[in-house]
């Protein structure tokens, strides 16, 4: 079953940059990153709350044992990446540009296991079972939110989600981790899609894939006999992948403005979340590892990499050899949403699909002009709100009109400070009014709570 | 700056200290202001080029004349308010607002006009809203408008094109003109006249189709059906839409300027419903007019292919400033230009109204965006009404 290649889904808006810069890297295959000396994991890689350590500074642990249990529903446990000691937990920039806190792990270089959880039988076992490993297993949503998984998969009773989609796009530039990992372990996408599809009770399994992953598709057509997965051609047009935007492509349901995935009846998992939920169900193996795309003009060779949870950044970059020339950006996560590094510090995390170096000639910085109401942002708008406008009130703080403007919709993809020929930063302007409106919101039930 | 280049085993590694750290996205489209501003230039440039195949020299001076005072009135306003003159200057919207002012004159017009001109486009027109992105009027408009009611001698004096000139030199019949190159009676003689004692053509004036159609009550000795049956036919019709017709530069060629209008489009630099419904409105209006009272007013063919409609329809409609950003606004907007034009063209006092047109319709760009606000991906169609 495929709707692939007579029918190429997608949604309205969007843009798609003249250099997506996955060339540098979509035909190196996967490699694994050998063992190094130390492993720095951040506690919290997960939205929601923080897990707690569960190990102290000098205990021994091994590859794979839990170092950090969940605190709560909306929390994900963590897992030593290999064997070795605790040498401290403490407060160390993480990728975010805040210090938050984390744990030092030395490896004792031998890289031994402890016993992972027993195989189940998916087809056979119990849907609690299934989503009980899926938490066991500390799974986050891999594409880059970070939502625990069995939280996800845990739809309120009052919802019918009748469509599971997992998300293969991979829409942001320079990434390509997603696209090796459709190509390389196809089996394990679609094994981690039925999963999922046998959590949630449903047959409408969909896998979208954007259409400059060609090979991708074919080889998951290849595979798919025995699981009978709907696999779908994208359109290539960043953002893709946004969950409101890859749920219109593939079943022309909108999800209701304000709402969730849910209120439109889908659920959304990326490819690599079930490559994890594969491996934690047949192999029994917790989320310790995960495949990021070391790319960027400014890398020496850039590739794909099986890189363990808290291998530091710069040894992520010794892998790719180095630089040929010194970047200007060093992105964790992909160019149109990623975080811009003050340095190599931060360590690889769950959700980190790349590590992106960019050359000063991909980063010019650009003053910005006053807008000239050509329209682009708001063609290029997902969301359909106007960007130009919102650009212009939250210039001279009208965060009233903002809100009005519904600012509160833009999911913060950046295509309008992408394509915007003034340079306006518009996208920024948003995410700061928006942010201002939330604390202001805060403060007004805080007052109304007072009284 | 040896510490910058850290060495480890033959890899270079970045110092990071020089590193940018901003909120995403990390990337930027090349388009830029003056890329977007080049490019309507070059759009431009069919119809300059007919302009000068059918004025000479004077329209080629006219040009770069207009666009270099526009240039210098931005560079002084900025030297005065203390802004930047290079950026002002680098971003090309004074010499596109020159071009377009240009094409707007005729190729009679002293250089000390184009000098006014350009002050009154820069400064009244845009500098004074604040510059480039804040002017609500557009500022070629300003000035042509500003002009038209300020110079009314100076602003329309029309000459013959080259083409109409060889006519007259061949020596062909009054009514044989009449067809080609529309000239009033004592126009035609005039022309002829100069022509005999080799005096310098561009002394000799000649009316636009248009004014001559506004002039019709005057004219005694031929009706308005008489007027008609000269300037609005199929071999006139061909002479307007190739450019062989007198009128200010830019109202000579509707060809170059769909040409232009196609690269604008291409180059998703204009909306396209902006001077498709401008110029279907016109031609409608026009064209239920003519067909219920045929004295009244010529065909919407003539409408359409005559005068600054194709001009002002496809480069000064839709400067992205002054015009709607919705799609629907667009369409509004084109539909409220077209029916200011027409109203003018057929009852009103001057013999063009395109301009006056644009520039009402700017005044409510404002509102026409606030009519069509977009509602959010995933709003219900009918918003509240279950509340």
């Amino acid at each position: 079953m495929s709707r692939y290649p007579f029918n190429i889904s997608t949604f309205r808006g969007g843009i798609h940059p003249e250099n997506d810069g996955k060339k540098l890297s979509k035909d190196v295959s996967i490699r694994t990153a050998p063992l190094f000396e130390y492993y720095n994991i951040a506690l919290q890689q997960n939205i929601g709350a923080a897990p707690k350590w569960v190990v102290n500074v000098g205990d021994t642990v091994k590859k794979g044992q839990k170092i950090a249990e969940a605190d709560g529903f909306v929390s994900a446990p963590l897992h030593a990446p290999t064997s070795g000691v605790v040498e401290k937990i403490e407060k160390c920039p993480g990728g975010m540009g805040i210090c938050v806190e984390t744990l030092v792990l030395k490896s004792d270089m031998l890289d031994e296991a402890c016993e992972f959880y027993p195989r189940i039988d998916w087809k056979e076992c119990a849907v609690e079972d299934l989503k009980q490993r899926i938490a066991d297993c500390g799974i986050v949503g891999m594409g880059g939110a970070a939502f625990p998984t069995s939280v996800k998969l845990s739809v309120p009773p009052d919802k019918k989600i009748t469509d599971l989609i997992i998300n293969g796009a991979e829409c942001e530039p320079y990434l390509t981790a997603d696209h090796r990992l459709m190509l390389e372990c196809p089996e394990k996408v679609l094994i981690g899609a039925s999963i999922m599809g046998r959590i949630l009770g449903i047959e409408n399994v969909h896998i979208g894939v954007e259409m400059n992953k060609v090979d991708a598709i074919e080889t998951l057509i290849e595979h798919n006999k025995p699981y009978n997965i709907d696999i779908i051609g994208l359109d290539v047009r960043y953002p893709q992948g946004a969950e409101k935007q890859i749920i219109y492509a593939v079943t022309k349901r909108k999800v209701p403005a304000g709402g969730l995935p849910m209120d439109a009846g889908a659920v959304v998992q990326n490819v690599a979340t079930a490559v994890a939920i594969a491996e934690a169900v047949i192999e029994g193996k917790p989320l310790f590892e995960r495949i990021t795309t070391v790319t960027g003009e400014a890398v020496k060779t850039p590739g794909n990499w099986r890189l363990r949870i808290g291998t530091p950044l710069v040894k992520v970059l010794e892998l790719a050899e180095g630089i040929v020339e010194e970047p200007a950006k060093i992105i964790l996560g992909g160019p149109m949403m990623g975080f811009a590094q003050k340095s190599l510090n931060g360590s690889i995390q769950k959700n980190s699909g790349g590590l992106v170096l960019l050359p000063p000639s991909k980063v010019t910085q650009y003053s910005s002009s006053p807008c000239i109401r050509c329209g682009r942002c708001l063609n290029a708008c997902p969301m359909n709100i106007n960007p130009s406008y919102l650009g212009t009130v939250i210039e001279n703080e009208k965060f009233d009109l903002a809100m009005n403007n519904n600012v509160m919709d833009c999911i913060e993809c950046g295509a309008c400070a992408y394509i915007c020929p003034a340079h306006r930063p518009l996208v920024q302007h948003i995410r700061r009014a928006k942010a201002e409106i939330r604390s202001r919101m805060a403060s007004q039930k805080q007052s109304v709570n007072k009284k | 700056m040896s510490e910058e280049i850290k060495e480890k085993s033959g890899i270079r590694m970045p110092s990071c200290d020089k590193l940018i750290v901003s909120s995403s996205p990390h990337i930027q489209s090349r388009s830029s202001v003056a890329g977007i501003m080049f490019k309507v230039i070059i759009a431009l440039v069919p119809a300059m080029a007919a302009s000068v195949y059918f004025f000479g020299f004077a329209a080629l001076k006219l040009l770069v004349l207009t666009a270099f005072f526009c240039v210098a009135a931005e560079a002084l306003w900025c030297m005065i308010a203390g802004k930047s003159v290079k950026t002002a200057i680098f971003d090309g919207s004074a010499v596109v607002s020159g071009l377009i002012l240009a094409m707007n004159f005729s190729p009679a017009t002293p250089w000390y006009v184009c000098l006014i001109g350009a002050f009154l486009a820069i400064w009244l027109g845009k500098q004074v809203f604040g510059g480039i992105g804040y002017n609500p009027f557009n500022p070629a408009i300003v000035a042509r408008v500003a002009l038209l009611i300020a110079l009314p001698g100076l602003m329309t004096i029309w000459v013959p094109t080259t083409k109409m000139v060889e006519t007259a030199q061949h020596g062909i019949s009054q009514n044989e003109a009449y067809s080609r190159t529309f000239f009033s009676a004592a126009d035609w003689r005039k022309l002829q006249d100069s022509v005999g004692k080799n005096a310098s053509v561009d002394v000799v004036t000649c009316a636009t189709p248009l004014s001559m159609v506004s002039e019709i009550p005057k004219n005694t000795d031929i009706g308005a059906k008489n007027v008609f049956s000269h300037i609005d036919n199929r071999t006139a019709w061909k002479n307007y839409f190739l450019g062989n017709v007198s009128g200010s530069l830019g109202e000579t060629s509707t060809l170059a300027i769909i040409v232009g209008c196609f690269l604008l489009i291409i180059w998703k630099l204009i909306n396209w419903r902006v001077p498709v419904f401008f110029v279907g409105t016109v031609f409608v209006f026009t064209g239920m007019i003519n067909f219920f009272y045929p004295g009244i007013t010529p065909s919407p063919v003539f409408h359409v292919l005559t005068g600054g409609l194709m001009l002002g329809a496809v480069f000064m409609a839709t400067d992205m400033v002054t015009s709607p950003v919705t799609n629907r606004g667009s369409a509004l907007f084109g539909v409220g230009c077209g029916l200011i034009t027409s109203v003018i063209r057929i009852w009103g006092n001057y013999p063009e109204g395109v301009s006056f047109a644009i520039l009402f319709m700017n005044a409510l760009v404002p509102f026409i965006d606030k009519m069509f606000i977009r509602l959010p991906f995933g709003t219900p169609k009918k918003q509240g009404a279950g509340k």
